[in-house]
């Protein structure tokens, strides 16, 4: 019977490569990378960091929201070339070194605003950073709903994702 | 959903910029890549080489002169929407920039990429169209200033030239006591406006209009100032001809019937908005307050 499972990764490749040198959750990393490779790739890929999840690359689900030097950004939509230099934070970097949660974290594991979790890393990153600016924060259902209107979830219904929002601003001090 | 190959360059000036740009027609300014970056994904734009304008010095922040805002290129939108010396200069920015997408893409698109991108239903190239500002581009032979009613000349496509960077946009200020008001209609906030109208106006003692601009997008192939209400309206007091205007700008829904909304869907759309936003943005008027 012919074979029909092998890898398909090319053995090589003729893109152009560029030496790129940035921090990843507080170390500095430096590959030589495809022009074209997506930062989401790039930390799924070269640095094994699968937190940043990947869902439809044109920017619409926010599953792959990281910090871009302090600001929520779609990591399927900036390339790691234009990260030469960035700071970039991850959904690895926000829990506590020994183990415990973020008050985001928390309040999504306490308010069951998790189902299969894809969507997850992406809401906390998004909202981890909505809590780091300065301002006030509108925390009406409204206010809420506008701050979760680019991620989607296909499991939740939102609902308890809302909830979270609110007790994570609890646990915050920011109520 | 990886986009195809192509060269990468990321200036330090704007004299290297321009430079890649003159040499290559097919060459593509990278700023924010939120809109570049998904159609490269898709593959529905192969450039051949991406000029990432990012690094690029002078080309960062918003200052106020000559009466409009002067916003830089590099500038995201995110900043644009919460810069507090905008907020009291033109209030109608941050009501606008609040429906451009979600913060996420807010904190990296920039206001100049969106207007360069020209998408006809996009809130920047309407605030543009609704406020008479202008672009300033700069090309081998030096700087031009484009007004926004000759800068955006068709669906995705502006009065740019492949050789030019877009430098700056300016924003003017509102009129002294002006009232201000922009909405639209979309199937979910944060998408692409459907309808989206904007108005800008002022009145005399008499409670009469001195000053009306009206401007719509998401009806034609680029942001459209809606010239015959706006005549229609001047020198009125607004309630017994409003109907009328809204009326008379339904013809310049020429946008054709598409997934998101029949013609005849936008042109209730466009009625029931310019109604809503000149009653609004009259009752926002101060007489006699300075701007
Ligand atoms: C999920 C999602 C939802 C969105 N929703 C909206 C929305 O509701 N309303 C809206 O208006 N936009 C929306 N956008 C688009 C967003 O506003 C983009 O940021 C904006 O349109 C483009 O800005 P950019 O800096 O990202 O430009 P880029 O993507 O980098 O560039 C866009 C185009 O402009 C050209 N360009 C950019 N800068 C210059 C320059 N200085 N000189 C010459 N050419 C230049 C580029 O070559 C390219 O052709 C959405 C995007 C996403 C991903
Ligand atoms: S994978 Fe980036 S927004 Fe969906
Ligand atoms: S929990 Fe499954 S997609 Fe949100």
């Amino acid at each position: 019977m012919k074979r029909m499972i092998k890898p398909s990764i090319p053995e090589h490749s003729d893109d152009p490569r560029v030496t790129i040198a940035l921090t990843v959750n507080g170390e500095t990393v430096s590959r030589t990378v495809s022009v074209r490779m997506l930062l989401s790739d790039f930390l799924r890929h070269e640095l094994g960091l699968t937190g940043t999840h990947v869902g439809c690359e044109h920017g619409v689900c926010g599953c792959c929201t990281v910090h871009i030097d302090g600001k929520a950004g779609r990591s399927c939509l900036t390339l790691a070339v234009q990260a030469n230099g960035a700071d970039i934070r991850t959904i690895e970097s926000v829990a506590n070194g020994d183990g415990t949660l973020h008050p985001v974290q928390q309040a999504f594991k306490e308010c069951h605003a998790l189902q299969c979790g894809f969507c997850t890393p992406g809401m906390v990153m998004n909202i981890v950073n909505r809590f780091e600016e300065p301002g006030p924060l509108d925390l009406t259902d409204n206010g809420i709903r506008d701050m979760l209107s680019g991620n989607l979830c296909r499991c939740t219904g939102y609902i308890n994702i809302i909830a979270a929002v609110r007790r994570a601003a609890e646990l915050m001090g920011r109520a | 959903m990886k986009p195809s190959l192509f060269g990468y360059h990321a200036p330090k000036t704007l004299a290297e910029a321009g430079a890649i740009l003159a040499q290559d027609a097919d060459a593509t300014v990278l700023a924010g890549g939120q809109s570049l970056l998904p159609a490269m994904n898709f593959r529905v734009a192969a450039p051949s080489a991406l000029v990432d304008i990012q690094h690029v010095e002078g080309l960062k922040g918003i200052s106020i002169k000559d009466g409009a805002i002067a916003v830089r290129a590099m500038t995201r939108h995110r900043e644009f929407e919460l810069d507090e010396q905008v907020r009291q200069a033109n209030p109608l920015v941050a009501e606008v920039m609040q429906h451009v997408a979600h913060v996420p893409i807010r904190n990296r698109g920039t206001v100049v990429g969106s207007l360069c991108h020209a998408d006809p239903s996009a809130e920047m190239p309407l605030l543009l169209t609704l406020l008479g500002g202008s672009v300033i581009a700069q090309g081998p032979n030096g700087a031009r200033e484009i007004a926004a009613e000759d800068f955006f000349t068709s669906f995705l496509t502006t009065a740019r030239k492949s050789d030019e960077l877009v430098i700056e946009a300016r924003f003017p200020l509102l009129p002294a006591g002006a009232g201000w008001a922009f909405d639209e209609v979309t199937r979910r906030h944060g998408d692409f406006a459907l309808v989206g109208v904007g108005c800008i106006v002022t009145l005399d003692a008499q409670g009469k209009v001195q000053t009306i601009q009206l401007a719509a997008c998401g009806i034609a192939d680029r942001p459209v100032r809606l010239t015959e209400a706006e005549a229609m309206l001047k020198g009125s007091t607004l309630t017994p001809d409003l109907d009328a205007a809204a009326n008379a700008s339904l013809s310049a829904v020429v946008a054709p019937d598409d997934m998101h909304a029949s013609a005849s869907y936008r042109r209730r759309a466009l009625k029931a908005l310019i109604t809503r936003m000149v009653t609004k943005a009259a009752s926002r008027v101060r007489p006699g307050a300075p701007s």
